[in-house]
Order: structure tokens, then C-alpha cells, then sequence
């Protein structure tokens, strides 16, 4: 019993690892020369600097930790960090200047077939790609910045590019300037959580070949296209936020060959399009709030067995649109600020069904141009007939069961 | 010329019905942008009121005022004045006071909530489509003698730029929609000053975007700052032709 305590009392110091300081103070003063000292399990302190190395590449299971965020600078011409071993941190670095538009795509920090890496707290500015993860399990990239100031969608790569990888979380990252934002494919069991992406150039969130993943609280505003879900099922998109994309090809968010999906406490504010589904089926779309877009959703006839239920359609110029006749969805106890009927037994649900697709709508769907009438008192007058007396909406486009009042969402 | 500038002003000012328009248009617009939170929704419905009362008024009140005023218009012939100062001068005082009241109801709150390109681009819309309707008011009064007919004749032509000219843009894009017809239809809505006054507000508020191909192509023309000025002269063009073919008429005319 006594040498076991022994052994135990002497356990923490031969698993103690080493720390190994870097910087102008002291006596290693570049990053490389620190790795090739350092042993498994060994922690490297960055200390504030402006360091031009090239390419670094991390092949131990170590943790890399930026004191006051020195900078990793690639003079437009390296990769910055490659990762490829399991088990590796990095956290508190600022990463600029990768190398550009080159075959091989050079990224801020690039991680190769690993597992359990984490990459925390950094800061990258004009990186070709941001953070690139490929094969990788179990990783988490959170806290960073990642911000790109090209002009040229050419020139950029994505924001947080994952490929071919398992089990991933990516938190709270703020990305903006970048081609797509987050870029998913064949990513599985994977959570993207509490990110802000802004300002991409193509599309905030993109999302390929994906199944069983989730994204949740994100915030994607002002992207040249939006949000696209692609080719992909069971996804989990809950209490999202797609905003001000704006533009004429833009979406809030685009669906795309997708199924057995939900969609839950989203909110679209002032997009274009804000939900465009072409090819999608057997999604439970519910409470998500659709306010002062162009077009709240747009259904395509491919699409079938979708539930639009419990959501609120406020000051949107067109609640629906659809390009054919055929109607294989169903709209359940929305509300629609646009609905003029009455509740005579005040179960809060309308006693007359509700027709979201406006004859204009219909009209703008088959001639492209009609919008040129877009606000026209003769317009109105057409809409409000139609209303009265549908001839030419399709009849089974019906809401019949329409709240009174907005949810609270 | 200018003395007589200041009389039909000073009279047209006095009148009620100004009065209630002016009173209309302020109640209108501080009513709709104190409704609406959000003020560039506020102007699109207030363009939707200005596209239809303003035409409406400039055009029928000048048919009739000018009707009322055909003794006052028999005694300064008798005088030593030339019959284009006369008429001319008609125009501008009508046009100055109409003018004014659409400035005092709806041009102030409009400044004062949209103080923006865009809220001046409403007002200077409204001065347009105000001058535009006057002009073709007068066109109608020297039509005919009948002040019954020359008021249908107005009535007429506000239904027709207001209602029945989109019906029959609709009816020609459902015709013809096999065709690449969007650049036609950019001369088309140059037709009817109605619809270039609101396709113009359209284009500044981002609705283009809503256009697809139909507002890139509109973007194009009427977005640029040459497109702008094309739209303006355009709209100018509306105020002055028509009166300068009134003119014409009413120095031949046998009163």
C-alpha cells in the first residue's frame, strides 16, 4: 500500500510537460527553432511579436498559446500553420497575409487528417482561406475573427472551409469578407453554433452533401447570396437569424435537394427571397418569423410534404410564390398580416381559409417583367378581385386554418 | 405678366378647395408616416397617394378654375397684352400655387422623416407630376369650349395615365411575353408619366432588386445619372408639350 502511495505522489512530475517561451526576451526567438525542441504534450508560449517564418508546421500533440497576440505574417506568399497531428491547440494569435489564389489553396491554419484540435481565440485578417479542416474528427474551432478584405471572388477562399470531416464544432466565430463564410462538404454529425457571418462574397453559410448536422443561433447578414443548403438530409436549423441579403440573386436562405429536415425559430428580416426551396421534402417549418421581405418563400413545384406551421408573415411583399399549378405542402395556423377574415367563435384561429399566393405573385412568377407594375394602383385593384373570387391561383394553396394574432417569436 | 402671375396666384391661394387639398395632403402624409415605424415604407405608401390624388386634383381643378376664369381671360384680351403672356402667365400662377400647397402638406413632412436623396426625389416627383397635370389640363380646356365635356375630357385623361394605361402594359407583356421585350418596355413606361414617376421611386428604394432581369435592364437605363436626367427631361417634356400645344391653340382660338 505504501509504494503505491509513493508511485501516486510521483505520478504529476513525470507527466509534467515543458513549457517553452518564444519571443524577442528570450532565448528562442523564432517559432521553428521552438519546434523542433519541444516533446509531445509540451506547451509553446508565443510571446507578442511580428513573426515572418513561413510555413510552420505542427507535428506533435502540443499547445500553441499567442501571449498578447503576436502575429504570424505570410507575406502573401505561405501557408501559415499546417496542423497535422491530434491532440494540438492553438489560441491567441493574430494570422495575416497568407499566399494567394495558388493551386493549392494556402490557409491561415490548415488542419490535416487529425483529431481532437482545437483552434481558439485568434484573429485572422487576409487570409486566402481562413481556417481549412480536412479529414479531420472532433475538432472545435471557436472564438476566432476571421476577416478578408478582397474585392474579387476569385481572389478569396472561405472563411472556415471543412471538408470530408466528423464531429466538428464550430462556435462563436465572426467571419466577414470571405468567398462563402462557413463552407461544409461531407461533414457529418457536426454543430455550427452562435457564429456571426457577414459581408461574404457569395454565400454566408454553404452546405453540400452534409447529413445529421445542426446549426443553431447563427446570425448571417448582408451575404451576396445568403444561405445555401444543398444535397443533404436530416439538418437541424433552429433559432437562426438571415438578414438584409439583398440583391438579385440573393436568399435568406436557399434549399436545394434537401429532406427530412427542421427548420425551427428562424428569422428572416428583409431578404429578397427569404426561404427559397426548390426540390425539397419533408421539412417541419415552424416558428420562424418571415418580416418585410420581398419574397417570405418561394416553393417550387418539385417541392412536397412540407409543413409550414405556427410561423408569422409580417409586411412582406409577397407571401408566397410558386411556379406551378401542383401543390404537395401544407400551411397550418400561420400567421399572415395579410389576412382580412374573422373569428366569430374567438378560438383565435380565422374561420375562413387564407390564400397566400397573391394573383400579382402568380403573374410576376410567369412574366418576370410584370414588376414593372410593382406598386401600380391597377395592381391592387387585380390583387384584391382575386381575393374575393380566386380563378386563376391555384385553390389548394390555402392556409385553412390562418392565427389572428402573431406569435410571440 | 407678372402682375398677372400674382393675381391668379393670390386667387387660386384664397380658394377652399386648395385649402382642403393642402389640408389633405398634411393629414395624409403626417398620418401615414406616423403610423408606419419604419419611414421608407411610409413613402411607399405615401407614393401610392401622391401618384393618385395629385394628378387627380392638379388636373381637375385647372380645367375648372381656368373654365371660371374665361370672362376674366375675355377682359385682359381686351387690353393691350399678347394672348401667349396671358396664357402663360395662367399656367405659372396655377402652377406656383398647386406648387405650394403639394410643398406645405406633403413636401415638409416628407423632408422631415425621409431626409434623404430619396425624399427629395418624391418631391421634386410630385412638383413634376403637378406641372405634368396642370399641362394637360390646359390642353383639354382648349379642346373644347363645353366645360362639361372639357371636365370629362380631364377626368379621362387622369383614368387613363392612373388605371388604364397599366392594364393595357399588362395586357401587352402577357401578348408579347415570348419576346424579349424588356427594352421595349423602358419606352413604353416613358409613355405615361404616372408610371415613370413611380418607377423612378421604385429604382431609389431597392425595389430593383425584387425586378430580376426587369429591373437589372431598368437599373440600367434610369438608374444612371444620365438615365436620371433622361427621366427628368422626360417628365419635363410631359409639362411642356402639351401646354405649348394648348398655347398654340389658344392663340388661334376664336372666343
Amino acid at each position: 500500500m505504501q509504494k503505491f502511495l509513493i508511485i501516486l505522489f510521483f505520478i504529476p512530475f513525470w507527466a509534467q510537460a515543458h513549457s517553452v517561451h518564444i519571443g524577442e526576451h528570450f532565448s528562442i526567438r523564432s517559432i521553428k527553432e521552438g519546434l523542433k525542441i519541444v516533446h509531445e504534450n509540451d506547451t509553446l508560449f508565443v510571446h507578442s511579436g511580428w513573426y515572418k517564418e513561413g510555413n510552420i508546421i505542427i507535428e506533435l500533440p502540443i499547445t500553441l498559446i499567442g501571449i498578447d497576440f503576436p502575429i504570424l505574417d505570410g507575406e502573401n506568399k505561405f501557408e501559415l500553420l499546417s496542423i497535422k497531428s491530434n491532440h494540438v491547440l492553438v489560441t491567441g494569435f493574430k494570422i495575416i497575409n497568407s499566399g494567394f489564389a495558388t493551386t493549392d489553396d494556402p490557409c491561415g491554419i490548415k488542419i490535416y487528417d487529425s483529431k481532437n484540435v482545437t483552434i481558439k481565440n485568434n484573429i485572422l485578417e487576409n487570409n486566402f482561406f481562413g481556417i481549412y479542416l480536412q479529414y479531420c474528427k472532433n475538432c472545435i474551432v471557436i472564438d476566432n475573427t476571421i476577416k478578408s478584405k478582397s474585392v474579387d471572388e476569385q481572389q478569396i477562399g472561405n472563411g472556415i472551409h471543412c471538408w470530408k470531416s466528423d464531429s466538428l464544432q464550430i462556435t462563436h466565430n465572426v467571419i466577414s469578407g470571405h468567398r462563402d463564410g462557413i463552407y461544409f462538404e461531407f461533414v457529418t454529425n457536426s454543430l455550427i453554433w452562435r457564429n456571426i457571418s457577414y459581408e461574404n462574397k457569395r454565400y454566408g453559410l454553404h452546405f453540400m452533401f452534409s447529413n445529421d448536422d445542426a446549426y443553431i443561433c447563427n446570425v448571417f447578414r448582408k451575404n451576396g447570396a445568403g444561405v445555401a443548403v444543398m444535397y443533404t438530409k436530416k439538418v437541424m436549423m433552429f433559432n437562426n437569424t438571415f438578414e438584409d441579403n439583398w440583391g438579385d440573386a440573393a436568399y435568406g436562405l436557399l434549399f436545394k435537394d434537401i429532406s427530412d429536415s427542421y427548420l425551427i425559430g428562424n428569422k428572416f428580416l428583409n431578404n429578397t427571397t427569404g426561404l427559397h426551396m426548390e426540390g425539397t421534402s419533408r421539412i417541419a417549418i415552424e416558428n420562424n418569423l418571415f418580416k418585410e421581405n420581398g419574397w417570405a418563400v418561394k416553393i417550387s413545384a418539385s417541392c412536397m410534404d412540407n409543413d409550414f406551421k405556427h410561423n408569422n408573415f409580417i409586411s412582406n411583399t409577397f407571401d408566397a410564390a410558386t411556379n406551378g399549378s401542383l401543390v404537395l405542402n401544407s400551411f397550418k395556423e400561420n400567421y399572415w398580416d395579410k389576412y382580412e377574415g374573422y373569428d366569430l367563435n374567438k378560438d383565435q384561429i380565422g374561420d375562413i381559409p387564407f390564400h397566400p399566393l397573391s394573383l400579382y405573385a402568380v403573374i410576376i412568377e410567369t412574366m418576370p417583367s410584370a414588376m414593372l407594375l410593382y406598386r401600380s394602383f391597377m395592381i391592387t385593384l387585380l390583387d384584391k378581385s382575386e381575393k374575393i373570387l380566386p380563378s386563376i391561383t391555384p385553390d389548394n394553396f390555402i392556409d385553412e386554418s390562418p392565427k389572428m394574432k402573431p406569435y410571440s417569436i | 405678366m407678372l402682375r398677372i402671375i400674382k393675381f391668379v396666384m393670390q386667387d387660386i391661394v384664397k380658394n377652399k378647395i386648395v385649402l382642403f387639398y393642402t389640408l389633405l395632403l398634411a393629414l395624409l402624409s403626417w398620418g401615414i408616416f406616423g403610423l408606419e415605424d419604419n419611414n421608407s415604407k411610409g413613402i411607399l405608401t405615401l407614393l401610392n397617394v401622391i401618384l393618385l390624388n395629385v394628378p387627380l386634383v392638379s388636373i381637375i381643378f385647372s380645367t375648372i378654375y381656368i373654365y371660371n376664369s374665361n370672362e376674366f381671360i375675355e377682359l385682359l384680351l381686351s387690353q393691350p397684352i399678347h394672348r401667349s403672356k396671358i396664357w402663360i402667365s395662367f399656367y405659372l400662377g396655377l402652377l406656383l400655387a398647386l406648387v405650394l400647397s403639394f410643398i406645405i402638406g406633403a413636401g415638409i413632412p416628407i423632408l422631415i422623416f425621409v431626409p434623404s436623396v430619396l425624399g427629395s426625389m418624391m418631391v421634386i416627383i410630385g412638383i413634376l407630376i403637378t406641372a405634368v397635370f396642370i399641362s394637360l389640363s390646359f390642353l383639354s380646356v382648349v379642346i373644347t369650349r363645353d366645360k362639361a365635356k372639357g371636365i370629362g375630357i380631364s377626368i379621362m385623361l387622369w383614368l387613363f395615365f392612373a388605371l388604364l394605361f397599366d392594364g393595357l402594359v399588362l395586357f401587352l407583356l402577357f401578348q408579347f411575353s415570348d419576346y424579349p421585350i424588356e427594352k421595349i418596355m423602358v419606352i413604353v413606361a416613358a409613355l405615361s408619366p404616372i408610371d415613370l414617376a413611380r418607377i423612378l421611386v421604385l429604382l431609389y428604394m431597392d425595389a430593383s432588386a425584387m425586378m430580376g432581369y426587369t429591373g437589372a435592364i431598368f437599373k440600367q437605363y434610369f438608374g444612371s445619372n444620365l438615365g436620371l436626367l433622361i427621366t427628368f427631361l422626360l417628365l419635363f417634356f410631359w409639362a411642356l408639350i402639351p401646354f405649348l400645344i394648348s398655347k398654340k391653340i389658344f392663340n388661334k382660338m376664336d372666343l
